[in-house]
Parts: C-alpha cells; sequence; structure tokens
C-alpha cells in the first residue's frame, strides 16, 4: 500500500466507528521514538506495564542519548523504547520492529531501518516541518515521497490532535505540547485492545501533586484512544494472549530495580546492615536511586565525593560488620581498583557492581556493551584475584546481587558483579520468589578471642570476621603484607609467596561450591555456544532457532566467570566446536582458550547495540558448516 | 559522640602499647604524639575494643599499628572515607583518622574536604612535617614557596595549603594547632578533640628528623618560641611574646602586631578569640596568620556544635519509618504492579 493512498489525516471521520476485527498475534515489537523531551520513556513503560498486567510476557530496552535534552528534532537526541511481548516466553526486546511510532523526522530516520517490511510506521505529521525535516537530514517529506512504501504508514498529526483535544486547558501552548506522548500512548493502548481505567487511574496518581497536568494527560490519553476508534487507519485491532508460566505473582522489575531488591534481600537474609557507598555515574545511578529510598529497611546509603569515597566507604562499613555494596560503571571501576586490592588485602566481605557501558574512557555512557570481563578478573596491580560473576537478564540481577553478597561473606573476599547498561534499564516479567525459600547467608562474626589469629583461615581459606567493639580481640589489618597467621606486617619473602598462593587458592575454590553446569539443548554435538551476561536472551532465541532448523547445537550461558566452573573444561569437550559470541572484541573467548587449550570461534559486536539472534544465528550456521 | 560503656576497666598507658615495633626514625615527632595519644586513649571513658585508628599512606600512617586498639592502615589518602562508612554503620565506636600533609592534602585533598563540611564524628589527626618522608624527601603541599627538595632542586614553584584555614574554609566544626614537642599543649588540644562531638581536627606540626630537620625550631625551642607563637584561648585576647605585652588588633579585616602599653594600645584593643562563634570568619582571619609577619597562632580555631553528619544518617531512617512504616521485604518485593498467574 503507497503512502500516497492515504490521505494525511487530521481528524478522525465524522462517522460512525467502522467494523474491525481483532488478530490474535504470537508476539509483538513495538518502538515509541522521539525527542528526548517527547515523553517516550514515560510511554513505553506505560504501554508495557499494561501489557505485563495483562499477562504477556515481555522484555523492554529504553535507548536514549546521554544528553539530557539535545537540542530539539536532532538526530542526536533521539530517545527510543522498545518492548517484545508475547503469548509465550520472551527472551529479547525482539529484532525486528512491527510497529514504531515516531514523534518527528528525526526519529523516523533512526529508527525506520529496524521497522519489518510490511510493520507499521505510525508518524506525528505534526512534527514534520520543512525546518525539522531539514534538521532530520531529510530533502524530501517521506510521509509523502512514497520512501516509506515498504510500511503500512499511518500519518496522524498527533500535535494538532493533541492541541484540540486540550482546547481550553489551562495549560500553556508549551505544556499541552508535552502531553502528546499520552495521546500515542492512548492511541497505541486502543490498537492493542487494552483498557484505559488502569492507566487513567496511574495518571492520576503519578500526577497527583499536578492535577491540572493529571486531568491534560488524561484527556490527551482519551483522544488517542477515541481517535484510533474513529479512524479508518486501523481496520484490524490486535491481541496478544497471557503467557503461559509458572502459578504465582509477578511483577516487571528492570535490572537495577532487581539488584537492589536482591540487596536487600541479601541484607535480611545475612542479618547485616546494608551499606552502599556510590558516586553517581550512568547506567548505575538507578541502583542508588533505588536503595536512597529504602531507608526505613537496614539501609545506609551514602553518595560520596568520588569513586574512590564511594568503595572506600564501602571497605569502611565492610570492616565495621555491614553488608557493604558500592556500584559504578567502567570509568568509576578505574577509579576504585587501588581500593579493591585493599579489600583483596584486608579480605574483607564486598560487592562491586559494574554496570558496564561502552568505553573507554567516557565511551559511550548509556549504551550497552560487555568489554570489562577482562578488567574484572585481571585489572589489578599485584596477584589481585577477586571473584567475578554477571547476570544474564533483568530479574537475573536479583539472584546475582544474592549469590555475590553470599560469597563475599562466605570466603570474605570482594566479589565483582558485573551487569550492563541494557540490563540495568531493560525491564521483564518476574515471579515474585517466596522469602522463605531464599537460602540463608550465614554470617558469623568471631567474638571470643581464645587462639585467635588475624590471618587463621576456615575450611574455605576465609579468615574470621570480627567487628570491631569486640572485647580482647582489638587487631589492625591494612595493605602492607601480612604474617601469614598473625596479622603482623611481614617483608618476609617465603610469606609473601604463601600469602600470595593461599589468597588465590581461597578464590579458586569457590569453584568447588558451584553447582554442575546446565546446558540447554542437547549434551554433546557440533556445537556449543557460550556466552555470559546480558547476551542470554539473543544467543538462547538464535539456538532454539537453530535447533529447530536441525542443527546440533547447545546454549551454555556463564554467571561465574572467575573461577571458572569446575566442570567447564569436560562440559566444552562434549562438542566439537565452540562459538563465544560477545558484546567486545573476545574476552570470555580468550579465557576459554587459556584455561582449556580449545580453539573458541567468535562473534564480536561493538556498537553500543544488542546483538539480534539473527546475527547469531548466522555465525552459528558459518562455524558448525 | 562514642556510647561508651560505663566501666571501661582501669585502662592504663600500657594497655594501648601493642607488640609491634615502633619503624620511625629516632627522634621523630611522630614518637611524641604517639604517647600523647596512648596517655588520652585510657582517660576517655571509652572501653579499649571501641576504638578505631585509621591511617592512610605516609610515616605518621603508621600509627595503627603501635595502638592496641581496632585499627586499619590502608590506602594513600582514602583514609577520612574508610573512617566515614565505618561510622556510618557503626556510630558507637571512637574513630580516630592519623594522617600527613601528602596523604591528607595532595592525594587525599578530596576526601579531607568534604570530611570537614559533613561533620562526621571523627578525630582527624594531621601531622604535618611539610615533607614527604616515606618516598625519602621530596617538597609537599605545606612545603614553603621556594623550597628546595629531591623534586624541586631550584626550589618549590608551589605556594603551600594552610591545613587549617583549608579546613575551617571546609566548614570544619573542631580546628586546632599544635607542635609535637609541646606536650602539654598537645596533650590538652588532643582532650578537647576527643570531647569534640563531630569532625575534629586536629594540625600537628611534627619535626621530620631526617627530611625536613628544624622546619618548627623557632615553635619549640624555649629561647625563640614565646616570640614566634600566639596561643590561642578561648574568651582571651591574642597575646602573645615572652613578656606577654603584644597583641594582634584587627583594623577591619587586617590584621596588625600592636605593643600594649605603647602609642595608647591597651588590652581592649586586642582581638579577643571566639572559638565558639557560629560563624567561621575571624577563626580564619586568625587561621590567615602566619610568619614571617605574625606568630603562628596555636590552639583551638573553632569548637562549635553541629549535629554529626551519621546523626543525619539515622534520623534519615526515622524519617523513613515514621513515612514508611518498618520496611517488610515481602511488601518491597510485591511493590509496584504486580499480578497473579494461577
Amino acid at each position: 500500500m503507497s503512502a500516497t493512498d492515504h490521505p494525511v489525516a487530521d481528524a478522525p471521520p465524522a462517522a460512525a466507528p467502522p467494523r474491525r476485527h481483532v488478530e490474535e498475534l504470537e508476539q509483538v515489537v513495538i518502538r515509541f521514538a522521539g525527542d528526548s523531551g517527547d515523553g517516550m520513556q514515560l510511554a513505553g513503560d506505560e504501554f508495557s506495564r499494561s501489557v505485563a498486567a495483562a499477562g504477556a510476557d515481555f522484555v523492554t530496552r529504553p535507548d536514549y542519548p546521554s544528553e539530557i535534552r539535545a537540542p530539539v528534532g536532532t538526530t542526536f537526541g533521539v530517545s527510543g523504547y522498545q518492548i517484545q511481548y508475547s503469548s509465550h516466553e520472551v527472551l529479547t526486546s525482539g529484532d525486528a520492529v512491527d510497529v514504531l511510532v515516531a514523534m518527528n523526522p528525526a526519529a523516523l530516520r533512526i529508527n525506520v531501518a529496524d521497522v519489518r517490511q510490511g510493520g507499521m510506521v505510525i508518524v506525528n505529521t505534526g512534527a514534520f516541518s520543512e525546518a525539522s525535516l531539514a534538521k532530520a537530514g531529510y530533502t524530501s517529506n517521506p510521509v509523502t515521497d512514497g520512501s516509506l512504501e515498504p510500511y503500512r504508514l499511518s500519518p496522524i498529526n498527533i500535535t494538532e490532535l493533541t492541541a484540540k483535544a486540550l482546547r481550553g486547558s489551562e495549560l500553556s501552548k508549551k505544556d499541552i505540547g508535552r502531553c502528546k506522548n499520552y495521546f500515542a500512548l492512548g492511541l497505541m493502548l486502543w490498537l492493542y485492545h487494552r483498557p484505559l481505567e488502569d492507566e487513567i487511574a496511574d495518571i492520576r496518581k503519578k500526577f497527583a501533586k499536578k492535577p491540572v497536568f493529571a486531568e491534560a494527560n488524561v484527556i490527551a490519553l482519551k483522544a488517542g484512544w477515541a481517535y484510533g476508534d474513529a479512524s479508518e487507519l486501523f481496520p484490524v485491532l490486535y491481541h496478544v494472549r497471557p503467557a503461559p508460566a509458572e502459578p504465582g505473582r509477578y511483577r516487571s522489575l528492570t535490572g537495577s530495580m532487581a539488584t537492589a531488591l536482591g540487596f536487600v534481600a541479601a541484607s535480611e537474609l545475612s542479618g547485616l546492615r546494608l551499606f552502599l557507598g556510590s558516586y553517581p555515574i550512568t547506567p548505575a545511578s538507578e541502583i542508588l536511586h533505588s536503595l536512597a529510598g529504602l531507608r526505613h529497611f537496614r539501609v545506609t546509603t551514602f553518595q560520596a565525593e568520588d569513586e574512590i569515597a564511594g568503595v572506600c566507604s564501602a571497605i569502611g562499613a565492610a570492616f565495621g560488620g555491614a553488608l557493604a555494596i558500592t556500584t559504578t560503571s567502567g570509568p568509576g571501576m578505574a577509579l576504585k581498583t587501588e581500593a579493591i586490592g585493599l579489600a583483596v588485602m584486608t579480605e574483607l566481605p564486598l560487592v562491586i557492581v559494574n554496570v558496564q557501558r561502552g568505553g573507554p574512557s567516557t565511551g559511550l555512557p548509556t549504551k550497552i556493551e560487555q568489554a570489562d570481563l577482562l578488567q574484572a578478573i585481571y585489572g589489578r596491580p599485584g596477584e589481585s584475584p577477586v571473584p567475578v560473576i554477571a547476570a544474564r537478564s533483568p530479574a537475573d540481577c536479583f539472584d546475582c546481587a544474592l549469590e555475590a553478597a553470599r560469597i563475599a561473606v562466605e570466603f570474605m573476599t570482594p566479589v565483582i558483579l558485573l551487569s550492563d547498561g541494557g540490563i540495568g534499564n531493560s525491564a521483564e516479567r518476574w515471579r515474585i520468589p517466596d522469602i522463605a525459600q531464599l537460602p540463608p547467608i550465614p554470617v558469623r562474626f568471631r567474638t571470643d578471642p581464645q587462639g585467635f589469629q588475624v590471618y587463621a583461615r576456615d575450611e574455605h581459606l576465609a579468615r574470621a570476621w570480627v567487628r570491631p567493639g569486640t572485647p580482647g580481640m582489638e587487631h589492625r589489618v591494612g595493605g602492607l603484607e601480612k604474617d601469614f597467621v598473625t596479622g603482623d606486617i611481614s617483608g618476609d619473602p617465603l610469606n609473601h609467596q604463601r600469602m600470595v598462593e593461599v589468597r588465590a587458592a581461597k578464590v579458586a575454590g569457590i569453584a568447588r561450591e558451584l553447582p554442575p553446569l546446565s546446558v540447554e539443548g542437547p549434551a554433546n554435538g557440533d556445537l556449543v555456544v557460550v556466552g555470559w551476561g546480558s547476551t542470554y536472551g539473543a544467543i538462547a532465541q538464535a539456538v532454539e532457532r537453530g535447533q529447530r532448523q536441525g542443527l546440533s547445537v547447545a546454549h551454555l550461558h556463564l554467571r561465574h566467570l572467575n573461577p571458572l566452573p569446575f566442570d567447564l573444561g569436560a562440559v566444552l569437550q562434549r562438542y566439537r566446536k565452540v562459538l563465544v559470541p560477545e558484546l567486545n572484541l573476545g574476552q570470555l573467548s580468550r579465557l576459554l582458550r587459556e584455561h582449556y587449550l580449545l580453539p573458541v570461534a567468535e562473534l564480536h559486536k561493538v556498537q553500543g547495540r544488542p546483538f539480534t539472534a539473527t546475527e547469531i544465528l548466522d555465525r552459528i550456521v558459518e562455524v558448525i558448516e | 559522640m562514642s556510647h561508651a560503656i560505663e566501666h571501661p576497666g582501669h585502662l592504663s598507658r600500657k594497655d594501648f602499647v601493642t607488640d609491634q615495633d615502633v619503624r620511625w626514625c629516632p627522634g621523630c615527632g611522630d614518637y611524641s604524639v604517639l604517647a600523647q595519644v596512648q596517655k588520652l586513649l585510657p582517660s576517655l571513658g571509652i572501653p579499649r575494643e571501641n576504638f578505631v585508628f585509621i591511617s592512610g599512606i605516609g610515616c605518621s600512617s603508621r600509627f595503627p599499628y603501635y595502638v592496641e586498639t581496632y585499627g586499619m592502615h590502608s590506602i594513600h589518602g582514602r583514609a577520612p572515607a574508610i573512617a566515614t562508612g565505618l561510622k556510618l554503620v557503626r556510630p558507637e565506636l571512637s574513630v580516630w583518622v592519623v594522617t600527613g600533609d601528602g596523604d591528607a592534602l595532595a592525594i587525599g585533598g578530596n576526601h579531607f574536604i568534604h570530611l570537614m563540611r559533613r561533620n562526621v564524628d571523627l578525630k582527624i589527626l594531621l601531622l604535618n612535617n611539610r615533607i614527604y618522608g616515606l618516598t625519602k624527601g621530596q617538597y609537599s603541599p605545606t612545603s614553603e614557596f621556594g623550597k628546595q627538595t629531591k623534586t624541586t632542586p631550584i626550589g618549590s614553584i608551589d605556594r603551600p595549603f594552610n591545613p587549617v584555614a583549608l579546613a575551617l574554609a571546609a566548614g570544619a566544626t573542631f580546628v586546632a594547632r599544635s607542635v609535637d614537642l609541646d606536650q602539654e599543649h598537645l596533650g590538652e588540644i588532643l582532650r578537647q578533640a576527643a570531647a569534640h562531638r563531630g569532625t575534629a581536627f586536629v594540625e600537628v606540626y611534627q619535626n621530620c628528623i631526617t627530611f625536613n630537620d628544624g622546619a618548627f625550631s623557632t615553635l619549640t625551642d624555649r629561647e625563640t618560641r614565646d616570640e614566634h607563637r600566639l596561643l590561642l584561648a578561648h574568651g582571651q585576647p591574642l597575646v602573645f611574646g615572652t613578656a606577654r605585652s603584644r597583641g594582634i588588633r584587627f583594623r577591619g579585616a587586617v590584621p596588625e602586631i600592636v605593643t600594649v602599653g605603647a602609642d595608647g594600645v591597651t588590652e581592649a584593643d586586642l582581638a579577643v578569640h571566639d572559638a565558639r562563634a557560629e560563624n567561621s570568619g575571624v577563626a580564619q582571619l586568625i587561621a590567615a596568620l602566619e610568619p614571617p609577619g605574625f606568630p603562628v597562632p596555636l590552639g583551638v580555631f573553632r569548637a562549635v556544635d553541629l549535629p554529626t553528619y551519621e546523626r543525619l544518617s539515622g534520623e534519615l531512617e526515622t524519617t523513613a519509618r515514621a513515612r514508611y512504616g518498618e520496611g517488610s521485604l515481602e511488601q518491597l518485593l510485591e511493590s509496584g504492579t504486580t499480578w497473579t498467574i494461577s
């Protein structure tokens, strides 16, 4: 259908609503895109909430520029929000977009290439002035020049329709303009057969302090809905059935929130006060925001003067007997390096969360990358072993926070938890766990001075944790090498070797405690695809598609990166080939080669975007052949 | 603020001496500070196990190894941050930071000023010898302009920090200065610092016998010290000199040295020290008195009561509980939009 078949619709026709049928879809990928000030994240979030409440499985992915409010109408100021939801399990936010809502020419230009052939493109023609077309780099208007022919185009003057709906409102013209995201949301809720009532209640709650805005947004929302209902642009409505799932209570959760909740849970399960020392940095700040709002728990948050003070305050809190964490991203990891070494040396429990972003240096602050793995494992002076684990999805951050805390206190060691900007901001459906079923995190503070030696070790080679204030056990720790037993300063050559080796053995010993690996797919065969971190969804989808095509391929996703699981070598041996897709230039692949002397095929992507399943499947096919 | 247990037993100086060999150069000023601290601690009514000494890197930062309390010899410049974290989770402990001019003012300068503005209840002793000792003789942020050292063979072109002025400008609630060899003065200043609730900053001029010997000799030699030091006392006029006949008068914000009895000057014309003034402006004027034009002020520049950081942090929890109730993990996990699948 050519774009010129449609007159540009400026108002809903006055006639009775056309008759329509409702089409059942298995899944749909929707992307909202507009200026960074257009409220696209909000529209996307609200849409997700609505489909989540209907029981669909979903994954969302916000994609926004690092500028807070880039110049209006520029391509670098475009903010996007994508959701895939489905009547079956969803692992990623989706590859090809089924419906794009583009609020201005720049948003269209940046995003239209991701729309599948025949997909729907809804554009706000009210923003398609000559000036804004030029700003986006268009020499002719794509709405009328036929260049959008491969898509089903729905041109709607959202700006004007919103303004008309709000005629007589006491809001300023500028503020009325801000309501157009709710018009777009209302239209999408109508198109996907979702009720308005919950959304209206939510708007009134969200804008409780500004009732004028609340009512304006409700009017815009209803106008969007009514427009869809009256317009002839949409002959078909869509419906996605609920996805089957284990019975239970569910909620939507971003990776940042899951991380915060995981540490609050770890605090309860260990009986320790949670302390977060942190310095704001994208994309990790959300964890600090979340925990700062939870001071009615046994939670202390401290916004430090810099990254170093963030980690150091956490070390002080750990010395005092708290469950201490610090949160950061790449540049902050670099600054925390020396202090992490101090935690290694003093053998104090500490969790460092690195929400990775594109690097090096300031890099791509809001974009996804997983290039800090080798830094996490090796990036400190001296022989400085630190356990490293990585979360595979937003909800997995909850479990990983618990796991990181458990390792830290059980082995008296700093632990690095890797997440990334993709996981941190994305949301997915999460089955709320039964707290009583979560494994406890046992902590034993030593209080018996009889025979106490600072560096005497238990079966895990961990030293005792002694809280200051415990009588008769006064002692000093520090960064200087210490005697193997007494903890006194020691420059003795053989003692140093013994201490270096025991610190390494302690961390290596964690591997013995890990459960056996579980592979998704055949237990042996042509190829195993090994991943870590946020590539989980794309790899799982690619491998599943490969299996459906008859390929002998399995998926192994690692949570523990240091030490590597004890049975990893044996599992890899069961396959003819190993492929490691990573959002870096080959870091896990290097580790696997080094540890197991195996040839490892690689797939790299460093574009600030996640893998698509298709990219991985193409490589799977290539490697197997 | 130490929630001291009433009867810490009968502690004495020797209870605070460790079995470690002290490794400072013979004759180092640090010995004298250590001795005064070990003398003070048993008198504070705090159980020994409730003291924590935290240091960074440098000669003075070996301090914790020699005090039989809990302690951490951490990394360069970071002791204030570590101590802040500790104090936030364990407000009942008496936390002391021992640092030096390089540790606190060069690599750790950022943590130092932020500690001052937050008013965390901990004591920070800056042993200022105006030189890098442990790295063997480079100039420090308090070395004099023009000073020749290994890294400034022709003379330093850095103007030095005045640590007391820096602390006051950063909003410190207790600021004092003493010298290593005046044991009586140092002991008294440390006692007042220990009694202060909030960040108590004490700069101690400390002689480095190896790399900067005699840096403060005019302030410690009996023959010269009275002419070169101005002993501050709350509520007393700014008087100095062997005959205690000279004093400081301010004309507006400009200080001048006057002689009582000469040119019609009486003691009533002299500035009177008010360490408890809410506004730190006058304390900053006094802190700016520096040789060669003026004597060096020693004593307590400022001692005011403001809420401590850890108390305010605790109050945030009280407020949060009053607002949201006692946190329930179950409710927290169930917050936001939830739905049931059966």
